[in-house]
């Protein structure tokens, strides 16, 4: 597996929208790259046989009814941890782009 | 903002290949959203709530609440795959897709990826022109939809110059299933008219099936449209853009057209197409520069921790496939053979979106000539006229009566008018308005003698004019005789007492 790199860090704090120094991203590049190495490891035992797991339970189809429960908000409760509202809504600073 | 130069649509043609791919998004009105308990605002119920009252703490990604499926959402999603000729997954599974935007308040979007419910299908796609096309579908996923942003101060009101948003996550959680299209190639000229009819039949489907309002004005309904253009004879596909906020059906045909002449004029001007998110703007007929698009590496997708995979059994499928409507298509070669309508009324009708209308007036007992005239003439006019659907104006059943009351003698077509103005005010249904405005037709020949003989009294020189063969001359008798009626009186059969009258 290759090295991660200072521009694939400084990429992803700009997709995540994070304002990051050049020290910082120094400093994360190689934490990262540790990680990445002690991740790694795990593909030195995984075996063709063995498929990817993307659930450690062996469980599936679990469903629930179309029906509406018992933990709907009110819109004071909604909001009672945004930093910011208005209006019922909750006020965030503008984002420069545009809606997925 | 600068309008784009635009190449003449038919030299586009001439120089270039249009190629299109298609992604609706459709709202599923299940009570609850996908993956909450919380109401689902797509679904009629729940229309008009106040900001962030339907939602719970898995619509806001708080810490501790795990999300759960909505096996309706489910099965509605299987059904939709079935009726776009699609193999259901054995096994699918969620996956969430990371972005960093407020419409989500967890960061990420819980969609389908690798494994998404239904694949490989195919619809039957009529256009107005009556050209039919089989449009494949890649695949159908199930997602999540987003919340709802409203940006504040800035002048244009747009993003751009925004100081601050605002945010309603009622919307955050509503279960979405996404189709997309394989690239779509061959319609030419027919392209936009085939985007148009795509999403129509789409809507057409999915309002068979039920599960959603399908109404684009509301978003339920939501078409991002790809467009590429390749110079005649090259076999690699152009680089394409992808419009989005396409919202009426109107608006999807006029928008691939317009990147159509947008991109040929770039094209054929030496220029290259920037592959980005485009724009489109209702008011201006124009589509503007979104944000380039992320390449897929860039949402950093992978399997959903917090969910199980979706298996459906078997019989499951079954029951479900057992259970489809009829496909739009052929329901229409039904319709149209069942009415005996020629290509022209019955394009008439389709075109004008009142097959469900005309469906049920049949249904409900009158003619399918009837249902055709009074959908197709008076109530669209009004509907026009109001700028509304003329579904929403009067029920079938209504008109059915309204019909049957013309057919029995009771009415007029004229007076069988106002009483469809006394249904849509809504006076009551036709026989009630006729008892209220008192608007039956005199159907006693005692009253129209009468009323004849007077008529025929006071203009001598016109008795004179009929008794000596001068039929016309009828004509201001009648007249006279219909005024008197307050028109409320059947022209044909006064014209015959009038003649007999005056030979007595």
């Amino acid at each position: 597996m290759s090295e991660i790199t200072a521009e694939q860090v400084a990429h992803l704090a700009n997709l995540a929208r994070i304002a990051l120094t050049d020290e910082e991203i120094e400093h994360l590049t190689t934490e990262l790259g540790q990680i990445m190495h002690a991740v790694e490891q795990v593909s030195e035992v995984a075996t063709p046989d063995v498929p990817p797991t993307s659930h450690p339970i062996p469980m599936q189809n679990v469903f629930r009814d179309d029906v509406v429960g018992t933990t709907v908000l009110t819109a004071d409760e909604a909001l009672a941890g945004a930093p910011e509202s208005d209006d019922s809504r909750f006020k965030v600073s503008a984002i420069l782009g545009e809606e997925q | 903002m600068a309008r784009a130069e635009l190449m003449d649509f038919d030299k586009a043609l001439e120089l270039f290949e249009p190629v299109i791919g298609l992604e609706v998004h459709v709202e599923l009105n299940t009570t609850t959203k996908m993956f909450s308990s919380a109401p689902n605002p797509a679904n009629s119920q729940f229309h008009g709530a106040e900001p962030n009252t339907l939602i719970t703490p898995v619509c806001l990604g708080l810490p501790g609440s795990l999300p759960v499926v909505n096996g309706d959402a489910v099965k509605y999603s299987i059904s939709l795959g079935l009726a776009l000729g699609c193999e259901i997954a054995p096994s699918s599974r969620f996956a969430r897709k990371n972005y960093f935007y407020p419409d989500l308040a967890k960061n990420y979007q819980i969609s389908q990826y690798d494994e998404p419910i239904a694949f490989d299908g195919e619809v039957e796609v009529e256009l107005e022109n009556g050209r039919v096309f089989t449009v494949p579908i890649e695949r159908a996923h199930m997602e999540e939809d987003a919340g709802k942003l409203t940006h504040v101060g800035g002048s244009t009101g747009r993003i751009q110059g925004a100081e601050y948003s605002l945010v309603d996550y009622n919307r955050a959680g509503v279960p979405l299933v996404e189709i997309v299209t394989r690239p779509i190639f061959g319609g030419e000229a027919d392209t936009p008219a085939l985007a148009k009819a795509y999403v129509a039949t789409i809507r057409d489907i999915v309002l068979s099936l039920g599960i959603s309002e399908a109404r684009m004005e509301r978003g339920n309904l939501r078409c991002d449209a790809n467009v590429s253009l390749r110079p005649r004879g090259q076999e690699k596909l152009g680089t394409r853009t992808e419009t989005k906020n396409v919202n009426s059906m109107r608006s999807v045909e006029r928008a691939v057209r317009y990147e159509i002449q947008r991109q040929a004029a770039i094209l054929a001007g030496g220029g290259t197409i920037t592959q980005e998110t485009r724009h489109w703007h209702e008011d201006t007929g124009a589509t503007s520069a979104g944000r380039p698009k992320s390449d897929a590496d860039d949402y950093r997708y992978f399997p959903e921790p917090d969910l199980l995979p979706v298996v459906p059994s078997k019989e499951l499928v079954d029951e479900l496939r057992a259970a489809l409507p009829e496909p739009p298509a052929v329901r229409r070669r039904r319709l149209k053979s069942d009415w005996g309508f020629t290509d022209l009324e019955f394009q008439d009708v389709a075109n004008s979106g009142l097959l469900i209308e005309l469906e049920a007036t049949v249904k409900a007992g009158a003619t399918p000539a009837a249902a055709r005239k009074w959908w197709t003439g008076e109530i669209a006019r009004l509907a026009n006229a109001s700028d509304v659907d003329a579904s929403d104006l009067v029920s079938p059943e209504h008109v059915a009566e309204l019909a049957q009351l013309v057919d029995s003698g009771t009415l007029t077509d004229r007076l069988a008018r106002q009483v469809l103005e006394g249904v849509i005010a809504g006076e009551g249904s036709p026989q009630q308005v006729v008892d209220a405005r008192g608007l039956a037709v005199v159907s006693d020949d005692g009253a129209l003698i009468a009323a004849i003989d007077e008529a025929l009294a006071s203009q001598p020189d016109v008795l004179a004019k009929i008794r000596d063969g001068k039929v016309q001359a009828a004509g201001a008798v009648i007249g006279a005789v219909m005024k008197a009626m307050q028109g409320k009186a059947d022209a044909a059969r006064v014209r015959e007492l009038v003649l007999e009258r005056a030979q007595a």
